[in-house]
């Protein structure tokens, strides 16, 4: 009860100083400048926004795209084809590759895998070295959610279904995932606010140049990540931009939790 | 948000207090020995540069284990906080490695050491030295390919820093360039974050603090330090004052101090932490 009243106020605290801190942005440059500007160079007023929007949608989107089918796999496997001894282990595994702090997928990122992405024209920080990243961080999320919502699928369907002479794959992907989908959806929406709001590990790989994600080869700055590099080093007028964005990335966030919760709460149809 | 941080900083200052147990004998201790080296105790906290950090954190620990009644806090984050939390009281001094600009008269300032800022390229890259107009070509994107200036055929990534960064700064000041016009292939936040870029890809060029490229070439970081203007970027050129692209390492304090303060910039400024500054490869201040 406690507990849950200081969370409850803390959330609100949270909220009230970022519309504080934004509200001179949102009056004057206003909201209309963060579409319409030339481009994001604040210290020469030009505010922007759109191509770091852009990108921190298409970091988020193309993460999911590899995360989702490798994570939802591995829970099948571990629940239906792998020995139980070998599902454990694996099972260890991933929870121990959700604990890994992001500052330390973003170092491997820089020192290993940037340079393994370092090609003709470029220099490995781009969309797709941040895609990877963030790939890799959310997908013991993936995967463990899937795990547990398939673990949950009634072990009277799935026998009834082997009873009635479905094969193992049959069982898997014709009855227990589809049973399983409300629990899998709702890790993914998760996955999707952990990948929105991840900043450091995306920083490091990114490159962070301001433009438009046309190419899996460019470099891209998400919102999270102008968050960091600017926050510390900027004026009264441009922190109060930064925090005009911040406060739509914590509309983003709100928006992905309240549909992982439509989704999980929708009662049987 | 300055508030934020600050507010941890107190938390984790009482904590430490706490845990250790010791401020209070050290107080007593301190007073026991006020006869010999005069009262000198209190908190200090110090914001600002992130190239200024490691430095100032080193003398201030020099500074405390000589007044074991003083304890200082130095907290990173870069110049232009360090400058705000010295106006708006949130720290006593400010570390900013960039000159002050005109609107910021209202604070004294105490330089403390030299850096030079200089261009870094990946050591397998063979190109010796750039004029000024090749930089300022390849910085704005009109030159993409190392062989247009006698370099093999390589495209050129160009690596700049984050708005407000005062290295940034310095190289767009001493090259006369617009942000706006420069055409950047990766951007990055501290010196590391660039010197790693750099280290990570051939085609790079990069510009850095000396004092933290020097360290790192020494410590097998494969990137080179570009002369400019044909002087060698390295302590020695910064020292003598030759080198053209340098910045002075400076605390900035208001005018209505505490005695405290002045106690630890004089120890700043004296020859006894001359041996920290040279360690971490800037020039101490002419005095």
């Amino acid at each position: 009860m406690t507990a849950a009243a200081i969370s409850t106020v803390t959330l609100f605290v949270v909220v009230l100083f970022l519309i504080r801190e934004a509200f001179p942005a949102l009056t004057s440059p206003g909201l209309h400048r963060f579409l319409t500007d030339e481009s994001w160079h604040p210290l020469s007023n030009r505010f922007r926004m759109t191509p770091m929007a852009a990108a921190t949608a298409a970091t988020t989107l193309g993460a999911l795209v590899l995360a989702v089918p490798v994570g939802v796999a591995s829970a099948v496997f571990v629940r239906f084809y792998a020995p139980a001894a070998a599902g454990r282990a694996f099972r260890g595994l991933l929870e121990l590759m959700a604990g890994i702090p992001s500052v330390v997928f973003g170092l491997w990122g820089l020192l290993v895998l940037v340079p393994l992405l370092a090609g003709h024209g470029h220099s490995g920080q781009h969309l797709l070295a941040a895609i990877c990243v963030l790939a890799l961080m959310i997908l013991p999320v993936v995967a463990l959610s899937a795990a547990a919502a398939l673990n949950a699928v009634p072990e009277s369907l799935l026998v009834a279904a082997a009873a009635l002479g479905l094969s193992r794959p049959s069982v898997a992907l014709r009855i227990a995932l589809p049973a399983a989908r409300r629990g899998i959806a709702a890790g993914i929406l998760l996955a999707l606010s952990r990948a929105l709001g991840e900043t450091m590990a995306v920083v490091m790989v990114a490159g962070n140049v301001v433009q438009f994600p046309d190419s899996l080869t460019r470099p891209v700055r998400t919102l999270t990540g102008n968050l960091a590099l600017e926050l510390g080093y900027a004026g009264p007028a441009h922190r109060s931009v930064l925090f005009a964005s911040a406060l739509m990335l914590m509309l983003a966030a709100a928006v992905s939790v309240s549909l992982a919760r439509v989704v999980e709460g929708r009662p049987d149809e | 948000m300055q508030r934020v941080p600050c507010l941890i900083w107190m938390s984790a200052a009482v904590v430490l207090t706490a845990m250790t147990g010791c401020h209070q004998e050290r107080t007593i201790a301190a007073a026991a020995g006020d006869a010999g080296s005069g009262t000198v105790r209190g908190e200090l906290t110090i914001t600002g540069s992130s190239t200024m950090a490691p430095l100032v954190a080193e003398i201030a620990r020099r500074f405390m284990a000589r007044h074991p009644a003083v304890r200082i806090d130095v907290q990173s984050g870069g110049s232009g906080k360090g400058i705000q939390d010295v106006r708006s009281g949130i720290a006593d001094i400010g570390m900013s490695s960039r000159a002050l600009q005109a609107v910021e008269s209202d604070l004294e300032v105490f330089p403390v050491a030299v850096d030079g800022v200089a261009l870094i390229v990946h050591r397998s890259n063979p190109v010796s030295e750039l004029t000024p107009e090749q930089v300022v070509a390849i910085f704005t994107g009109k030159i993409r390919n190392w062989s247009a200036i006698g370099g093999p055929d390589q495209p050129i990534s160009v690596v700049h820093k984050a708005e407000g960064r005062a290295t940034l700064e310095v190289f767009l000041t001493h090259f006369q360039l617009r942000n706006p016009d420069v055409r950047p292939d990766v951007i990055v936040g501290d010196n590391e974050h660039a010197v790693r870029t750099v280290a990570g890809a051939p085609g790079a060029i990069g510009y850095v603090s000396i004092g933290t490229a020097t360290a790192d070439v020494q410590s097998g970081v494969p990137i080179r330090l570009l002369p400019l203007d044909g002087i060698p970027a390295d302590c020695e050129a910064v020292a003598a004052g030759r080198f053209p692209m340098s910045r002075p390492l400076i605390l900035v304090v208001r005018h209505d101090r505490r005695p405290l303060t002045d106690v630890f910039l004089r120890f700043c400024r004296s020859e006894q932490v001359d041996d920290i500054i040279t360690a971490q490869y800037f020039v101490p201040a002419a005095r």
